[in-house]
């Protein structure tokens, strides 16, 4: 097991080396059919990928599955308990609680959604460039990765946020100018690994250009960690992303958003503790979704690699 | 410099295990071969002498390369922000701005120079401790982030420790009884430690043993009560995740040759646990130990900020809030200085803790 392990990621590549960089494709296609088999056998995963499908869904049809409108004010009900009108209760201002988490599924789905991507959008070229051209570049974006690895992420995150002004936006700009490192990094590494392999050289010497090996050869085979670091991340954006909002930094009144939800219903504690019980159930059991989905398909792309424990 | 960056791939592996996984994680552990033999007449030659001192150098250039970096961020930050300093200062201190009083405080501040002369200023000042006076309370920042520190230190220490004292026997235990029944447990608290909003924790944790038992103290610094709540809720996620990190590298371990070759010896299984695996185990998580201890850091704004801690986290949400610039800057400036110092700490002890590296050093 151990002698397996220590050939690593790359090796999926390596039988078509011998012969062209079409079989690469063939061999790693197979690849995902099997992974994809892999991870619907995962009873946890599969899990995971339905409760996040399930909240995906609820946030987007949020207008049709809301009882009542997420930011109407009700003063007459103010912090009621469940019953008919209100499924789950109001809350301080008499808005119906089971309504604003529908509709906060929308804010901390689509606020980690595209930081995620702007994440990558900085991460993943920055770390190829590193890796693949090496010398200076390398050094100079890897310097400024160290330098940013010097401050505690969610501090320097918390501190941008907190300078550029409250709201979503803002939390989002935060999050991606500092999060993008540990993809820059990850990137960086798969791309040394592979860019000696046999198969960059064959494709270089069939005249292929230097893009054309990034975008085609190198690309599909860092593809696998960043769906499983994706993935992972998703949790931990939304985690940040809810208490960035809780410390009042995030969305701003009267918008629905879980980490805000919960602090709102903070003070309410004693007469209404569904207000702060049920944010935060809807924020863990999203985080634990992306986790266990992560969790899921890094075993069945990287069957070889270190399996569950 | 091989061994440099060896000790650096492993700090770069274990980030990666922080990142990439939260149970699953993959083994920061290049320095396979090897067993656990101290090269006692290496520590006492002059090259190995040498050599690590060699790389303390490298490494204190390193240093003062990022701190430059650091600073240079801190000081941009201030630019992020929307409106003009001078008018803030004036606004913060209750004065309605005018185009003269501005002009005058922008003369006295030095903003109408350019961006690098005003840099030069700042850096001098903060190299000499002045991290310039907090708008709101007028004292100076330096004074007041040293003021809290202590609090927020004890709350991480505490928080540390708790989560030491929780992760280490149920790593090594579930390492030991592999799917036994706290094995699952212990990947159960994991995969909830990862995915718990610790600020949600902390009023759970309020609402249950503040409000409802009233048997612990949910507001403020005082006696040790004071300390518990605030320290579960900022050490949990982290104990839960660090066990199951401790209990890989432990199960990595068990599956060397030699601890094949300690019990084909018929040493005792506690001497064979105890004196062979543990002590190689334990090494890669002292890395993810300093590292914690930045995300504890980290954490301790939002658990300070929900348990009225008189911390340097919740002054520093108190500055966000009322725009009090220099005290933000010297918050992230000196949590960096901290951050850094402390993965400074556990680099250099690496090399003192694991004989592998100081042979490597010695070639």
């Amino acid at each position: 097991m151990g002698l397996s392990r220590n050939f690593g990621a790359g090796v999926a590549g390596y039988p078509a080396t011998v012969e062209s960089a079409g079989q690469a494709e063939t061999v790693s296609r197979g690849g995902s059919a099997a992974a994809l088999e892999r991870l619907l056998q995962d009873r946890l995963a599969l899990l995971g990928l339905i409760i996040i499908l399930a909240v995906m869904a609820v946030a987007v049809f949020a207008p049709y599955i809301a009882p009542n409108d997420p930011t109407k004010v009700d003063l007459q009900h103010r912090l009621a308990p469940p019953g008919t009108q209100y499924p789950l209760g109001t809350d301080h201002l008499g808005r119906c609680l089971l309504s604003r988490l529908i509709y906060g599924a929308r804010a901390s789905l689509s606020t980690a959604a595209l930081a995620l991507w702007a994440i990558m959008l900085i991460g993943i070229p920055l770390g190829t460039l590193a890796g693949y051209c090496g010398g200076w570049v390398d050094n100079l974006i890897m310097r400024f990765v160290d330098i940013l690895l010097a401050f505690p992420g969610l501090i320097l995150a918390l501190v941008i946020a907190g300078t550029l002004g409250p709201g979503l936006l803002n939390v989002m700009l935060a999050l991606s100018a500092v999060w993008w490192v540990g993809y820059a990094r990850v990137v960086r590494g798969m791309v040394l690994s592979v860019k000696e392999k046999e198969f960059i050289l064959a494709a270089r010497a069939c005249g292929t250009s230097e893009l054309g090996i990034i975008a085609r050869h190198i690309l599909p085979n860092v593809l696998s960690p960043m769906i499983v670091l994706a993935t992972l991340d998703m949790g931990k954006l939304i985690l940040a992303i809810s208490g960035l909002s809780f410390l009042g930094l995030g969305a701003q009144p009267p918008a629905p958003e879980w980490g805000a939800m919960l602090s709102d219903g903070r003070p309410y504690m004693q007469a209404a503790p569904q207000l702060m019980i049920y944010p935060g159930l809807a924020i863990m059991t999203v985080a634990l979704a992306f986790n266990l989905l992560g969790d899921g398909l890094r075993d069945a792309l990287d069957p070889r690699g270190n399996t569950r424990i | 410099m091989i061994s440099t960056t060896k000790v650096l791939s492993l700090r770069e592996g274990s980030i990666q295990v922080v990142l990439f996984s939260v149970y699953g994680p993959r083994r920061p552990n290049p320095l396979k071969n090897g067993g656990g033999e101290v090269p006692w007449l290496l520590f006492l030659s002059g090259s190995w002498r040498a050599a690590v001192g060699g790389y303390f150098l490298k490494r204190l250039v390193f240093l003062g390369v990022v701190m430059l970096g650091v600073s240079i961020i801190t000081f941009g930050l201030i630019n992020l922000a929307p409106g003009d300093p001078a008018e803030l200062i004036l606004r913060s201190g209750g004065v309605e701005p005018t185009r003269e009083t501005l002009e005058a405080l922008r003369k006295e501040l030095g903003l109408n120079a350019p961006l690098y002369v005003q840099y030069g200023r700042w850096l001098w000042r903060v190299l000499h401790g002045d991290l310039g006076k907090s708008f709101r309370t007028g004292r100076p920042v330096a004074e007041e982030i040293l003021s809290r520190f202590p609090a927020t230190l004890e709350l991480t220490c505490a928080a540390m420790v708790l989560m030491v004292c929780l992760a280490l026997p149920a790593g090594i235990l579930s390492a030991l009884y592999r799917h036994a029944f706290l094995d699952h447990l212990s990947r159960l608290s994991a995969l909830l430690g990862a995915s718990l909003p610790g600020f949600w924790l902390g009023l759970v944790l309020i609402y249950f043993f503040g409000v409802k038992l009233g048997v612990l103290p949910v507001m403020g610094r005082g006696g040790p009560q004071h300390l518990v709540l605030p320290a579960v809720t900022l050490g949990f996620g982290m104990a839960a995740v660090y066990a199951r990190i401790l209990r890989a590298s432990m199960l990595d371990v068990l599956g060397q040759d030699y601890i094949k070759v300690a019990r084909a010896k018929g040493l005792k299984e506690k001497w064979v646990i105890g004196r062979h695996a543990l002590k190689n185990a334990l090494l890669p998580t002292v890395t993810l130990l300093g590292m914690s201890f930045g995300h504890l850091l980290g954490g301790a704004v939002i658990v300070e900020t929900i348990f009225a801690w008189p911390g340097v986290g919740k002054f520093a949400v108190d500055a966000i809030f009322n725009r009090d610039y220099p005290v933000i800057q010297g918050y992230v400036l000196f949590m960096a200085v901290v951050f850094v110092l402390v993965n400074l700490l556990v680099d250099v002890s690496y090399v003192f803790l694991d004989p592998r590296i100081r042979l490597e050093r010695g070639k």
